[in-house]
């Protein structure tokens, strides 16, 4: 929670807000690599495509 | 209450630990050094051990911790970056971020965490930029009271260049250079495309460009050609890459390497391939393409502050050969270079920065002294360490109570064309052994160059060696009498003590070069008659100066072959045993350590 209030305050501070979308999406992929090099996790992540 | 700063470097390359209380260092030393990892990146888990032990600080006392970047800043960085090449870059992008966020991202916590574990989890932890970092490290311990700060690397948060202005115990921000525009960045480039390794085979480059010919047509293209299609270079040292040559900013490497080879007319060198005249052309033409930049941005950071003082960091500042072309423009009176200049360094410029610019803490008077302790700033061990560690290898030692009667015979020893490893007190901090943590040798011995470099450190034959020579003596030797206790400034050595070149010099092959017998003290000097000298005082380092005047006393030469106690990829020796361990693996002859003296053969037999 304090990373986020500081990400936004960080994005407020620099006029960055057109950062979120590509934070997020980019995030989504990489959480999706990470997951995926969990052995456990692969036929789930699989599942979805 | 004292105020007691830890400053932190990590997580790109040679993390660090540095502790600072009331603004006077106590410690600071590479993670490197202790997990035997060249360049460390991980967390400085046992630096910071160290810092804080050399202290007798524990976590509840510290003030703050202070790390040296802004992560959010470079995410930001690296964002922005990709939307800029988008779609280019994607892959790199998505390789880079699961580490950011698995931990970069979240820096602050993973310190809280280790603190938890220790001590208050309150502890403010402050996060000064990257540059500014660099500056603090370089003003801070300055003998300064008002200079020009010029930090110069590869890319911090944004920036790549800064000149600052240090007056009293405020840093002021006057100019900044954004990436990808970076002078270490196209260093770097050119060190990938002759085949060393980024981030470390920058020196061998730097060492690489004596051996090009300065007359030559081929160095003059080169030249010609860096300047007109890879990088702009303004009048005020600001520069603008050409993007499409490179290939840093969207991929894993450095630089397009058919775009280069269309360019250049040669294919990039093979890591550990032949270096022919071409290699040493390049490196040349690109070592003073940078020269010119750093001259430039000097003579910016002049203009701009006024002050008769500059002082440097950033890994750039490394490049002894370029700094000394800036002292030697006069464009300032004085120069001061922070002799951890690179990413290790910015642990000690964070802290630095937190103790003055956070805490408001005055800055102490050191006299015409920097406030360094000649860079030893490192952990030490005592005789009776150092006598447990060899009890342990069952091997047989001397043990001298005179340190003068050790160094006597040490001298003669080295005279006698022996090659010593020597081991005493705290170890440096930053690159480069100061006569602490080294290898020593005769600089009159034309062979011992060849037998450092092949035998003992297992490097190319091609890296020079740097001279420690007494304070007093450097202008017997060198063209101008100065002090560089840090090795950070190359001299010449004086016309007649040089034999001449052969006519056909630059036709010679590097082997033949390398070889010629250039002075009386060929193992320190150059192919271009330079010296990466360290001058040493009693004050600094007064069991080394021991040693070299004793070696003076036998052999007239005021000066000893001193390089970093360490093999190949290796990071220099920290404790008794990693001493041991590299004394045994390679063909060093004798190894001092404290008062103790092992001879090679009496352990091996």
């Amino acid at each position: 929670m304090e990373f986020l209030k500081e990400l936004l305050l960080f994005l407020k501070t620099r006029k960055k807000f057109w950062l979120i979308p590509l934070v997020v999406i980019l995030s989504l992929f990489s959480i999706l690599i990470i997951l995926a090099s969990v052995p456990a996790l692969g036929p789930f992540i699989y599942s979805l495509f | 209450m004292a105020i007691v700063i830890l400053g932190i470097s990590a997580f790109y390359h040679d993390s660090a630990a540095a502790l600072i209380i009331d603004g006077e260092i106590i410690a600071a030393a590479q993670e490197e050094r202790f997990t035997r990892i060249k360049n460390d990146p991980g967390f400085p888990d046992n630096a910071i051990k160290y810092v804080l032990e050399e202290g007798g600080i524990n976590y509840n006392d510290l003030s703050a911790i202070a790390f040296y970047d802004k992560p959010l800043l470079k995410f930001e960085r690296l964002l922005e970056t990709y939307h800029a090449f988008s779609p280019k870059g994607l892959l790199s992008f998505v390789m880079a971020m699961p580490v950011w966020i698995k931990e970069k991202l979240f820096i602050k916590k993973l310190i809280r965490k280790k603190i938890s574990r220790f001590g208050s989890s309150k502890i403010p932890i402050l996060f000064p930029e990257h540059h500014l970092s660099h500056a603090a490290s370089a003003y801070y311990p300055s003998p300064f009271d008002d200079a020009a700060i010029l930090t110069i690397d590869g890319v911090g948060e944004w920036a790549t260049t800064t000149i600052c202005h240090g007056k009293a115990n405020k840093i002021t921000i006057l100019k900044e250079l954004h990436f990808p525009h970076s002078a270490g960045l196209l260093y770097a480039a050119f060190t990938y495309y002759l085949g060393f390794k980024v981030n470390s085979g920058e020196y061998k480059l730097m060492g690489l460009a004596p051996y090009g010919n300065p007359n030559s047509i081929q160095t003059e293209e080169f030249k010609k050609k860096i300047l007109t299609e890879l990088v702009d270079i303004r009048e005020d040292g600001s520069i603008i890459l050409n993007m499409h040559y490179f290939d840093f900013a969207t991929k894993q490497r450095m630089a397009d390497d058919k775009k280069w080879e269309a360019l250049f007319g040669m294919p990039r060198r093979e890591p550990e391939s032949v270096i022919s005249q071409i290699h040493m052309d390049l490196a040349l033409a690109i070592q003073e393409v940078t020269e010119s930049i750093i001259i430039a941005l000097a003579g910016t950071a002049q203009k701009i502050t006024g002050s008769k003082n500059l002082v440097m960091a950033g890994g750039v500042a490394l490049n002894c050969v370029a700094n000394s072309k800036v002292a030697k423009s006069g464009i300032f009176e004085n120069i001061w270079i922070q002799p951890a200049a690179g990413d290790a360094g910015g642990a000690l410029g964070a802290a630095y920065a937190a103790y003055h610019i956070w805490g408001k803490g005055e800055r102490k008077k050191h006299g015409f002294a920097d406030a360094m302790k000649g860079a030893f700033l490192g952990p030490q061990y005592d005789d009776k360490y150092i006598l447990r560690a060899i009890r342990k290898y069952e091997v047989g030692f001397s043990h001298f109570e005179n340190f003068a009667e050790l160094t006597a015979i040490v001298s003669k020893k080295i005279a006698d064309g022996n090659v010593v490893g020597w081991f005493q007190d705290r170890m440096e901090f930053g690159p480069r052994a100061l006569g602490n943590r080294s290898i020593l040798g005769d600089p009159r011995n034309p062979e011992m160059q060849k037998i450092i470099n092949v035998k003992i450190k297992a490097r190319e034959e091609f890296r020079p060696f740097a001279p420690s020579i007494l304070l007093e003596d450097a202008g017997l030797y060198f063209k101008t009498d100065f002090c560089s206790p840090y090795m950070l400034f190359v001299e010449s050595l004086k016309d007649e003590l040089r034999n001449d070149e052969p006519g056909n010099y630059y036709e010679l092959g590097l082997h033949d070069r390398l070889y010629h017998i250039r002075s009386n003290i060929q193992s320190v000097t150059h192919v271009d008659y330079s010296a990466r000298v360290q001058t040493v005082s009693k004050e600094s380092n007064p069991k080394f100066y021991q040693l070299i005047s004793d070696f003076k006393k036998i052999t007239g030469c005021s000066m000893l072959i001193n390089t970093s106690f360490n093999v190949r990829d290796e990071p220099v020796v920290c404790t008794p045993n990693d001493a041991y361990q590299d004394f045994m693996n390679t063909e060093m002859d004798y190894l001092v350590m404290g008062n103790f003296l092992l001879d090679k053969r009496k352990v091996q037999s």
